[in-house]
């Protein structure tokens, strides 16, 4: 029977939407944060509540809002008997907790914050409980890891604190992420992943070839965050956190979501047998490890982890057995140990509070110091031992029952005999603790002299042990609850049963009387076996932990390191080798076409130009140590690159090959100026025959590819462009139509390119100069380099003579450039050879008082002119960088034509020239810092001028 | 035509000459363009946006028709990066005016805008070529913005950037040369019409331009093994760069996600499982190497760059199954990443700038030590995939859509330990920072009036003392709060991804529109 009802969700969300108040409130004082910690825990409590008769009497009460319906996660919630039991637990422990704290906190502790992160724990927790779909389960699973590594590390000047809660986080983190493959293997069996939907088809679950990997995956999640061997060791490292903590989330809540999740999929994934035999054997073992480690431990809290690390052995066993009457009595126990574990470990607390120590061979006495506490701590550790007449006693009963009708691989005697000794050990510990810290004589040295703590903080233990008193003695007061939440796990049937204290006389109680009997001898013998445990060398699962850790991130930081060592040939080179590789591979996977060209004859001068260009790459490779040399032939290279493409009837490409060729060349002439002239060897020699077959073999497969190309034709757009370029772009010749028409989208981007780079060169240029590069080239030694004539007559006479010329050779290029080969980007490079000359000549300071321009606005000119001559299209209704062009006759100048494309091209050519200025005014400035100075004359040696002094002297 | 289309582009492209060249001596003067004019463009982009719900919108520059001139295609997911891009954008430049990176050396908000202008332009792009020219404008302008400022290490790791990436655009012109030698067009419409005729057995040259393709791409996206530069690159970056780049690498996913579903993509017998194949044992690789570098950081900056570099092969993953369900899981973990990396690295200059270090090492606790922490931790489990941020539905979306029984082993083991081993290194780094600085006595700074002797400290001191103001730490909290919106909103943003996905899978429906088959005939 199933009831909708939206109340669920809000009792999901109130601990996170109240997380935020108590740290907002402790302006307001540590009462008030307390206070309003408890009230949204209160007000969840007393609506969950409100839904306990409807749910006890077998109702399901649902609601669910849409979240990620794509991949099937809705904010789904269900509350039935297992949900609310936990749910109860959850908040109602929550509430004592917050009141413990309070207390417990010194005024140094930031409180707000605690009692933040415990809201945000509790939401988290709460969610799990009450999650009816796998994935929004996860989330609030993974939160619970989250919040639980904020509580452990809340001292965080404690080292302990810190190595706690990373460990919790790391373990319990790990399993987190396996569950998410499980659950999602498993959404994927059943098709969806709504809990309901789920546990309804176990059957094709377990019949499913996926549901050994699910259920693995699965269990890692449910044995990391409940301690199970071999994952228990993060649990007593957790014990650094604050009291309150370890009471709440590691023995209450948190560590039972591994239980709570196997009781959750019980009906999903019980009954098999790997599941008994997997789930069983870890509970078996965990339940005696645990209980044997507890009884050396002497620290009081570490006991205390230990003993739940073996009770959540004991309750994982039950349900590993996998019949209803065990679900009963995990059931049963998951309460009566929240009861009793809680209470212990508030009780520890307060011993640690009140004695400062929890040093249990620095105890013993207390029972005469500390009444209240001693009521209190003695009757939760003899529930704990599972005595008659306290609710411990009763599980433990139906615990023991239950192991003594199961079967290990058809051995009846295995499970009862190591349960009887798991249950042994535990009443020995249990003793322990009353034993060693109540009685026996008071001391004298108690780094704190004792007494009972402010009413405050005994009221929840004592309330808790209140609650393991009445269950012991009238257990049918728990049966309800017992029932409803069994009912959820088995998926309804249920075995008649009544929860009693006396059964009779059954194999179970000869098992718990061995158990208390041989627990008591256990104790008397304590000292000695102490001695021989500390003897023992065990592993110690901390120094193992640690030291994988660190092994682990020295492995990463090696393997980080060495491979990203920030060698850039090294990079290049596996760049290059994969490209390569992976090349060849997608070439290999098909054929091609057959040619469809004719191998052309070789004519002489072709053969010639070709020899020429390899015997030039060939010695730039093996003299581009010499860099000076290899600069030339690179020019030499470039060159014959544009005679090339003169043969080849492409004028326009060799225009701008050549004057792109000089200008480079003469910008790196000059930056070169100021660099080593020699480029060190730092490679060894199979490391350069390393790269150098991997070039060899990139080089040759771009030459294949090549090859393969030419010999084959294939229709293009270009023919469009060829018949389309008069008749739509207004002029004849395509090259410059395709630049500043068809394509002059690209052509706007690679201007924009040009004004970047001369930005970055500005800004390079400032930085360097203001760092210690400027230090160096002021230090640096640079006379034997300079000519005593820099700025020879010869030179700057021919070229102010070349400057009209060359300006006027530029004007005409650009101007001719719709139709004839040439345009602004030529132009542009032709008019800043002139100008380069001029510096060159001259020296920069001189030449650069007789230029009116600023080279930085010179490109923003020219990028904002070609942007607007593209924006101007916008005003016809046509699309960006659409042109118009039309013919225009004034007497006496024959007709010509105006398009809107030179607009474009004046800002190509504008953003060409700056660029190239700019780069000359950057290399200047190093120059000035490299000691040059500033000429006022246009010439070193002026004939002129001499002839003037001459006379004077006369 | 839509005008709107290319307003993204041309406002940028305008503005930046301005603030470079007119306003470059008056910073708050650059300031107030930038930021108006990057105002203006997210509500562009916004406006696109909802423009963009319908077919796709083409715009022919030049009014030429296609595939002659370039087109530019507005399409959901064009529309969906750009807005992606503007959003980032906005969050970065109020931190860098915030912090006053942007004071730091020449130039700043002239390429952050030409930045955005290439980035946009990318995204927007309908022709291949003009990809190209976009990548070269962002590539110039990133290393600009890179090396800002200045320093040695970073002018040094300036130089890898550039020097790699330039070899992968040469790459680029190569594959380019190869795929207009073997289909003799660059419109991307018009190359998925051509390479459906291609027959199956005369495809090599196809084959070698579509891999190439996919390598450069892979570059920008910092896929093993090209993903050398990535994490010298950001580490070294001034912090709101390293923000901004992580919009950068999405390009390069994109671009795969673009190309390899019109050009190359399901159902061409060309290039059948070529692209897949490879990609994805490398994203996998890349997952390691990210959750490895995390877990063995020595510094902060290269632990986030690392988490990134995890979080990219993540993405690669999800992508390279060429499935829609798995491509909507990408693009919903691909808006998650790039928010992320954001609030981590913005996150990281508040904190490196107090500790005057980004050594992960025991050091005094920092002014407001609290408010980093939460910082830190919100924007480390988002990254890392932890509930209850959109890294961890963006890692279910993933593993759910990767089902496929040859790779389900693979793609989850490395998912999930990848998550692990990030978590923990986290962790690590998290606690050394945050916590283990608590326990550290603070040498406190000499007392004001002990005379003229006490030496003056030093502006990097005074800005390390200073607690944060609301404007330095808003763009973070921005950050992480698209984090949270996106978490909220799963089920409409996916649902809003599937008709992207669907989308981008309908090759028909791009080719009719870009070559108008329809009104045409």
């Amino acid at each position: 029977m199933t009831v909708v009802d939206n109340t669920l969700i809000i009792i999901a969300l109130l601990p996170f939407i109240g997380a935020l108040v108590p740290g907002i409130m402790i302006r307001a004082g540590r009462n008030a944060s307390a206070f309003f910690t408890a009230v949204p825990t209160a007000l969840a409590l007393t609506m969950l509540l409100l839904h306990a008769p409807a749910v006890l009497s077998g109702e399901v009460i649902t609601a669910e809002i849409e979240w990620l319906p794509q991949l099937g996660l809705t904010a789904a919630f269900f509350l039935d008997g297992l949900g609310l039991m936990f749910a109860a637990m959850i908040l109602g422990v929550g509430l004592l907790i917050t009141l413990y704290a309070r207390f417990y906190l010194s005024g140094d502790d930031p409180m707000g914050q605690f009692y933040t992160y415990l809201l945000l724990f509790q939401g988290a927790m709460l969610g799990i409980v009450l999650s009816d779909n796998i994935l929004l389960l996860l989330i609030f699973w993974e939160l619970t890891s989250l919040s639980s590594f904020l509580l452990i590390g809340y001292w965080k000047h404690l080292p302990e604190g810190r190595q706690g809660a990373r460990m919790a986080l790391a373990v319990t983190g790990a399993g987190g992420l396996a569950m998410i493959g499980g659950m999602l293997i498993l959404g994927n069996i059943v098709g969806s992943y709504n809990l309901s939907d789920i546990l309804a088809s176990g059957e094709a679950i377990r019949a499913s070839e996926w549901y050994l990997p699910a259920l693995i995956l699965i269990l890692l999640g449910a044995f990391t965050k409940s301690a199970q061997f071999p994952f228990h060791f993060w649990l007593p490292h957790a014990m650094a956190a604050p009291t309150p903590v370890s009471a709440y989330l590691h023995s209450a809540t948190m560590v039972k979501a591994g239980v709570f999740l196997m009781a959750r999929m019980w009906p999903a994934l019980a009954g098999t047998d790997a599941w008994f035999y997997i789930v069983t054997g870890v509970g078996l073992i965990t339940m005696i490890l645990g209980a044997l480690i507890a009884l050396f431990k002497d620290d009081l809290k570490a006991l205390l982890a230990y003993s739940t690390v073996s009770h959540l052995g004991l309750l994982t066993m039950l349900l590993g057995f996998g019949t209803p009457i065990a679900a009963v009595a995990a059931v049963f126990h998951i309460l009566n140990h929240l009861t009793f574990k809680a209470a212990l470990f508030m009780t520890a607390g307060i011993i640690d509070h009140e004695a400062h120590t929890r040093d249990i061979k620095r105890l013993g006495g207390l029972r005469k110091l500390m009444p209240v506490t001693f009521i209190i701590g003695t009757f939760a550790a003899l529930s704990m031992a599972g005595i008659p007449l306290f609710n411990g006693f009763l599980s433990k009963e139906m615990m023991l029952e239950e192991a003594a009708h199961t079967d290990w691989a058809g051995n009846p005697y295995a499970v009862p005999i190591l349960a009887t000794i798991g249950a042994l050990l535990s009443v020995a510990y249990s003793f322990r603790f009353i034993v060693h810290v109540f009685f026996g004589p008071v001391r004298d040295n108690y780094p704190s002299k004792p007494h009972d703590p402010p009413f405050g903080m005994w009221a929840a233990p004592a309330l808790l042990v209140l609650a393991v008193v009445l269950i012991g003695l009238m257990p049918h007061l728990a049966e309800p609850v017992v029932r409803a939440a069994a009912g959820a796990v088995t998926g309804g049937v249920l075995p008649e049963f009544h929860l009693k204290i006396w059964h009779g006389v059954t194999p179970a109680l000869y098992m718990s009387g061995v158990a208390v009997l041989g627990g008591a001898i256990l104790l008397t013998l304590h000292a000695p076996l102490d001695r021989l445990w500390l003897r023992t060398p065990r592993p110690e699962a901390k120094v193992i932990f640690d030291r994988l850790m660190a092994a682990a991130v020295g492995l990463s930081r090696r393997i980080t390191e060495i491979t990203h060592d920030g060698s850039m040939s090294r990079y290049l080179a596996i760049f290059v080798a994969a490209t390569t590789v992976m090349g060849y591979v997608a070439w290999s996977g098909s054929g091609l076409p057959l040619p469809s060209r004719e191998l052309l004859p070789i004519p002489p001068l072709v053969f010639v130009g070709w020899i020429c260009i390899l015997l030039a790459t060939v010695s730039v490779a093996l003299m581009h140590r010499q860099r000076f040399r290899a600069l030339v032939v690179i020019g030499v290279i470039g060159l014959t690159i544009s005679v090339g493409f003169v043969y080849l009837s492409a004028p326009d490409l060799a225009l701008t090959q050549i004057s792109v060729e000089t200008v480079t060349i003469m910008l790196l002439l000059l930056a070169l100026h100021f660099l080593p002239k020699t480029t060190p060897i730092e490679s060894s020699v199979p490391r350069r025959i390393r790269d150098g077959v991997i070039a060899l073999a990139a080089g040759g497969g771009v030459a294949a590819l090549s090859y393969t190309f030419l010999l084959r034709d294939m229709p293009s757009i270009s023919e469009y462009h060829l018949a389309n370029s008069y008749k739509g772009g207004g002029g004849t010749n395509v090259v410059n139509v395709i630049l500043v028409d068809f394509r002059g989208y690209d052509t706007y981007g690679e201007i924009i390119v040009l004004g970047i780079a001369g930005l970055i060169i500005f800004a390079l240029m400032e930085a360097l100069l203001n760092g210690p590069a400027a230090r160096k080239l002021r230090n640096a030694d640079y006379s034997q380099d300079r000519s005593r004539d820099r700025h020879p007559l010869m030179m700057v006479i021919a070229t102010r003579v070349m400057m009209p010329v060359a300006i006027m050779v530029g004007v005409y290029i650009f101007l001719r450039g719709h139709n004839q080969p040439g345009g602004g980007f030529v132009a542009g490079l032709v008019i800043s050879i002139a100008l380069l000359m001029q510096y060159m000549a001259s020296g920069f300071a001189w030449t650069l008082r007789r230029q009116q321009i600023e080279y930085h606005s010179m490109i923003g000119s020219g990028v904002v002119i070609a942007g607007l001559t593209g924006a101007g299209a916008w005003l016809g209704g046509k699309p960006f960088l659409t042109s118009g062009f039309d013919y225009f006759h004034i007497p006496p100048i024959e007709e010509f034509e105006l398009a809107t494309a030179m607009l474009f091209d004046l800002g190509v050519f504008l953003a060409v020239l700056g660029a190239v200025m700019l780069m000359l005014y950057s290399l200047s400035r190093i120059a000035r810092y490299a000691g040059e100075t500033v000429n006022i004359e246009p010439m070193d040696y002026d004939p002129s001028k001499q002839v003037v002094m001459d006379e004077k002297e006369k | 035509m839509n005008h709107w289309i290319i307003a993204p582009v041309v406002l940028p492209a305008l503005l930046a000459p301005l603030i470079g060249f007119v306003m470059r001596h008056d910073v708050p003067l650059a300031r107030t363009a930038s930021v108006a004019g990057t105002l203006a463009l997210m509500a562009i982009a916004v406006g696109l946006f909802v423009m963009s719900m319908g077919d796709p919108q083409v715009y022919y520059l030049g009014d030429w028709p296609a595939p002659f001139g370039i087109v530019l295609v507005l399409d959901r997911l064009s529309a969906l990066m750009v807005l992606l891009t503007t959003v980032l954008a906005f969050i970065v430049l109020i931190h860098a005016i915030a912090t006053g990176w942007d004071a730091r050396g020449w130039h700043f908000h002239a390429l952050f805008q030409f930045q955005l202008m290439g980035i946009i332009g990318a995204f927007l792009t309908g022709d291949i070529f003009n990809l190209f020219v976009f990548f070269e404008i962002l590539l110039i302008a990133s290393y600009g913005l890179m090396i800002h400022s200045g320093g040695r290490e970073r002018m040094r790791a300036g130089l890898q950037y550039v020097v790699i990436n330039l070899a992968g655009s040469t790459l680029f012109l190569f594959a380019l040369g190869v795929l207009y030698a073997s289909t003799g067009t660059l419109n991307m419409a018009d190359l998925a019409v051509r390479m459906q005729e291609v027959p199956e057995g005369e495809a090599a040259l196809v084959r070698v331009a579509a891999m190439l393709l996919m390598i450069v791409f892979a570059l920008k996206a910092a896929l093993f093994p090209i993903q050398f530069w990535l994490p010298g690159t950001y580490a070294n970056a001034p912090a709101p760069v390293a923000a901004l780049f992580a919009i950068m690498t999405k390009v390069g996913a994109y671009s795969i996600l673009r190309i390899h579903t019109l050009i190359f993509g399901p159902g061409i017998e060309a290039t059948h499982g070529l692209p897949g194949t490879w990609l994805f044992p490398a994203a996998i690789v890349t997952i390691a190497i990210g959750a490895l570098g995390v877990l063995g950081a020595r510094r902060l900056m290269p632990l986030i760059a690392f988490s990134v570099l995890g979080s990219m092969g993540t993405l690669m993953v999800a992508i390279s199954a060429f499935t829609p369900v798995a491509t909507t899981a990408a693009l919903y973990y691909l808006v998650h990443s790039t928010f992320s990396a954001a609030a981590l690295f913005l996150m990281a200059d508040l904190v490196i700038t107090r500790r005057q270090s980004d050594w992960l090492s025991a050091r005094p606790a920092t002014v407001q030590n609290g408010l980093f922490a939460a910082l830190f931790f919100a924007a480390a489990i988002a990254m890392a995939g932890m509930p209850p941020l959109s890294g961890f539905l963006g890692k279910l979306l993933v593993l759910d859509a990767l089902r496929d029984p040859g790779i389900i082993g693979w793609a989850w083991s490395a998912v999930l330990i990848g998550s692990l081993v990030t978590i923990v290194g986290f962790a690590r780094a998290g606690s050394l920072l945050f916590w283990k600085s608590t326990s550290i006595a603070v040498d406190l700074p000499p007392a004001p009036d002990t005379g003229e002797d006490a030496p003056a400290p030093s502006a990097a001191e005074i800005a390390a003392r200073r607690p944060v103001g609301v404007a330095e730490v808003a763009p973070t909290m921005a950050a992480l709060a698209v984090l949270g919106a996106i978490t909220i909103f799963a089920g409409p943003l996916t649902s809003f991804l599937d008709g992207t996905t669907a989308q981008l899978f309908d090759r028909e429906g791009y080719v009719t529109s870009v070559l108008k088959l329809e009104t045409e005939g």
